[in-house]
């Protein structure tokens, strides 16, 4: 862990959609306890929170949620989406959220993974989103810029988004888990890259991490399937977020990288069951990305709320006649952007 | 669920082009992985030398006089005092895919400590699709173990054909002098257990050490450019290759992966020669970087023959004011893709150019 950041910069956000999350918080506890988390639990869950001891922590329920935003508004933070409640209220300039059924990881020597301790190092040192360097990430120790780099993009941009990957069960749909029921995750690619400007990705929302403060209002709960459940394959929301984010991130000449961190992925849920539950989704990616790759953002737009509002507007215009799930994305955001100016972190820096 | 089928040996599809000025000792070593292909030698430097080349390899060898007899005025195109000749081997090549080593690579050995089959890792590279148009997170999605993740869209998970398989380098990395003068030390210790599609957009520095391309596809693009003797620059000869074939290649739908094999470079070239040879380029490359990133390719240019002839029309036009030597290179650029033309008269190989996601 970089030594100029400080344990009160972080805030762990854990969305829970289970109610015992002792096995979970046991797990973690060795990476987690130094930190504040914010644990908010999933509006629609009715059994009480198993949390055990000794964590510096805030919980959020329902009633907090409804306190804070209104009944009304509260439904938006319903199943994996109550992770964004987190982000709202959080006070940081970092956040690191994983899903509640992910554990530690173990590397290639058999030690297990500090995931926060490298989200960290990968916010906390540039990006090189202009050109691809084929010895991955150059701040990396035992590594740097090969021949041929530009020595003018050398210095690169901040980094906005870490998108870490997992171990065992890995971040696969619903048809492709069920036409490979055994299929593990068991490479350990020992690598952080950026992501290319204008190289779109899809942005798991299961290990994640990001600068608050360049661009928190742009991970956002907008996009909900029709059928929306509880697992990640009935969900399309940090696809579509981590969509709106790349293309803020890209306009604003922020990085955004991908690769270590690994957690580990219990397995959970039955894909063949929640094939009919994604399908709507798999189907609007279909739209969903060469919209994305299309969109260009003006340059007006100089703040991350800005660049929201943007894609919100070009959603409505381009989505909205396509389908209604669309229209009510477009107007999701339109309300998070307000939400957040007024609950969340106030100052929203421009991009740099 | 499928099984994984062993990859084919391509022995009569596969050329290996090796630059050398020294000797090829380093090929005992490759034995068990190369005897099975053709080698293609480009002997650079003093054409009286003898190279001697081991027993048992199945080659044809180049020297100086052998190009000037076969290309004529058009051997001006072809460097010499530089491993850029390497792509004379390139043109002279009748098959379907190359595969070029440097003479200090060695085989290297994986986390297990097993050799690793540089060359087999190339082939399953080429013959399985990229994908250039959205990035997978889990990397190359046709490896067995990883597949597409979740939001991946299914239209595109055909992917398109592969270009370009650019290999990496255990031991010494492949620095620029700069990098070497403050970092002699540094070893790439660092194995990468990843493939992965360079998206569609961006360019990367390609290395020519450890490279292998359909050349079908691809070879006209794969000109290495004026170095060595007699020019102003040298090392950057690959670069330009791949910065070339990297446009092109995102113009015609086709894809160019990187990351494994490794090799093992043994053989740091003294950072003091090197960068006297790269100076220029390094403040050069910042010009060069934009121009690539803005080259524009007309709908009309349909080959990689009439891309690369348009490319280097607008090398003329927007970097010859940069140094002259740009105008020469333009004009070799054109000199290759005739003797390209003369040499492999089949024809152009066409490509339609995709509907995919646009930019």
């Amino acid at each position: 862990m970089s030594l100029s950041i400080k344990d009160h910069e972080i805030d762990i956000v854990i969305g829970a959609l289970r109610s015992d999350l002792t096995s979970f918080m046991s797990e973690w506890r060795p990476i987690f306890s130094r930190f504040h988390l914010i644990i908010v639990k999933d509006p629609d869950l009715k059994e009480e929170l198993k949390i055990p001891e000794g964590f510096n922590l805030d919980v959020y329920k329902k009633p907090d949620i409804d306190c804070v935003v209104g009944t009304s508004t509260s439904t938006i933070f319903s199943g994996y989406s109550c992770r964004y409640f987190g982000y709202l209220v959080s006070r940081k300039k970092y956040i690191i959220s994983v899903d509640d059924d992910c554990y530690p990881a173990k590397d290639n020597k058999g030690i297990l993974v500090d995931a926060v301790a490298q989200h960290i190092t990968n916010l906390t040192t540039p990006a090189t989103p202009f050109f691809f360097n084929t010895l991955y990430d150059p701040f990396t120790e035992g590594a740097d810029f090969v021949r041929g780099y530009p020595f003018s993009l050398r210095s690169g941009v901040q980094c906005a988004l870490s998108c870490g990957l997992w171990l065992n069960l890995a971040h696969y749909d619903a048809p492709t888990q069920a036409l490979k029921p055994e299929e593990r995750n068991s490479r350990y690619v020992d690598a952080v890259l950026t992501v290319p400007a204008r190289s779109l990705m899809p942005i798991s929302g299961i290990n994640i991490a990001f600068n608050q403060e360049v661009i928190g209002p742009a991970l956002l709960p907008s996009l909900r399937l029709g059928g929306e459940g509880k697992f990640r394959w009935e969900t399309m929301e940090d696809i579509w977020s981590g969509m709106c984010v790349k293309v803020a991130c890209d306009h604003l000449g922020l990085g955004v990288k991908t690769g270590m961190p690994y957690v580990w992925r219990n397995d959970r849920g039955d894909a063949i069951a929640s094939l009919r539950k994604e399908w709507e989704g798999v189907k609007l990616m279909e739209e969903v990305v060469p919209f994305f790759q299309s969109v260009r953002l003006p340059r007006e737009a100089t703040t991350t709320e800005d660049c929201v509002a943007e894609v919100a507007n070009v959603v409505k215009e381009q989505l909205g006649s396509k389908d209604p799930i669309f229209a009510r994305a477009a107007k999701a955001m339109v309300d998070w952007v307000m939400l957040w100016k007024s609950v969340g972190s106030s100052t929203s820096s421009p991009g740099a | 669920m499928a099984t994984v089928s062993p990859t084919p040996l391509l022995k009569d599809e596969l050329d290996i082009v090796i630059p050398t000025i020294r000797n090829l000792d380093f090929l005992e070593m490759w034995r068990p992985f190369f005897q099975p292909y053709h080698l293609i030698i480009v002997q650079d430097g003093d054409p009286t030398k003898t190279i001697k080349v081991p027993e048992g390899f199945d080659y044809e060898l180049y020297n100086r006089n052998d190009i000037n007899r076969i290309l004529g005025p058009k051997a001006s195109c072809i460097s010499f005092k530089d491993s850029a000749c390497r792509c004379f081997g390139y043109m002279v090549s009748k098959k379907k895919y190359i595969y070029t080593i440097d003479d200090d690579c060695f085989v290297a050995k994986d986390p297990s400590g097993k050799d690793i089959n540089a060359l087999e890792q190339h082939i399953q590279n080429l013959l399985s699709p990229s994908t250039p148009f959205f990035f997978n997170t889990l990397y190359d999605p046709y490896r067995s173990g990883a597949d597409f993740v979740r939001g991946y869209p299914f239209s595109l998970r055909e992917g398109v054909p592969t270009a370009v398989s650019h290999g990496l380098w255990l031991n010494i990395p492949d620095y620029d002098a700069p990098t070497q003068l403050v970092k002699p030390l540094e070893r790439n210790t660092r194995y990468v257990d990843a493939i992965m599609t360079i998206p569609k957009g961006t360019l990367f520095p390609m290395c020519g050490m450890n490279l292998a391309f359909n050349r079908e596809l691809v070879g006209p693009a794969m000109y290495f450019g004026l170095m060595g003797d007699g020019q102003p620059i040298g090392r950057y000869d690959d670069m330009w290759a791949g910065w070339c074939t990297k446009v092109i290649c995102d113009h015609l739908g086709w894809g160019v992966k990187t990351g494994l094999p490794y090799i093992w470079h043994s053989k740091a070239s003294n950072p003091f020669v090197n960068l006297k040879k790269e100076y220029k380029g390094i403040y050069w490359q910042e010009e060069l970087i934009p121009f690539f990133q803005s080259v524009a390719l007309p709908k009309d240019c349909t080959t990689v023959q009439k891309c690369y002839i348009e490319i280097s029309k607008q090398v003329k036009a927007k970097l010859g004011k940069v140094d002259d030597y740009f105008n020469k290179l333009a004009d070799a650029m054109v000199t290759w893709i005739e003797a390209w033309d003369e040499l492999n008269p089949s024809g152009d190989i066409s490509a339609k150019i995709p509907n995919g996601a646009s930019k």
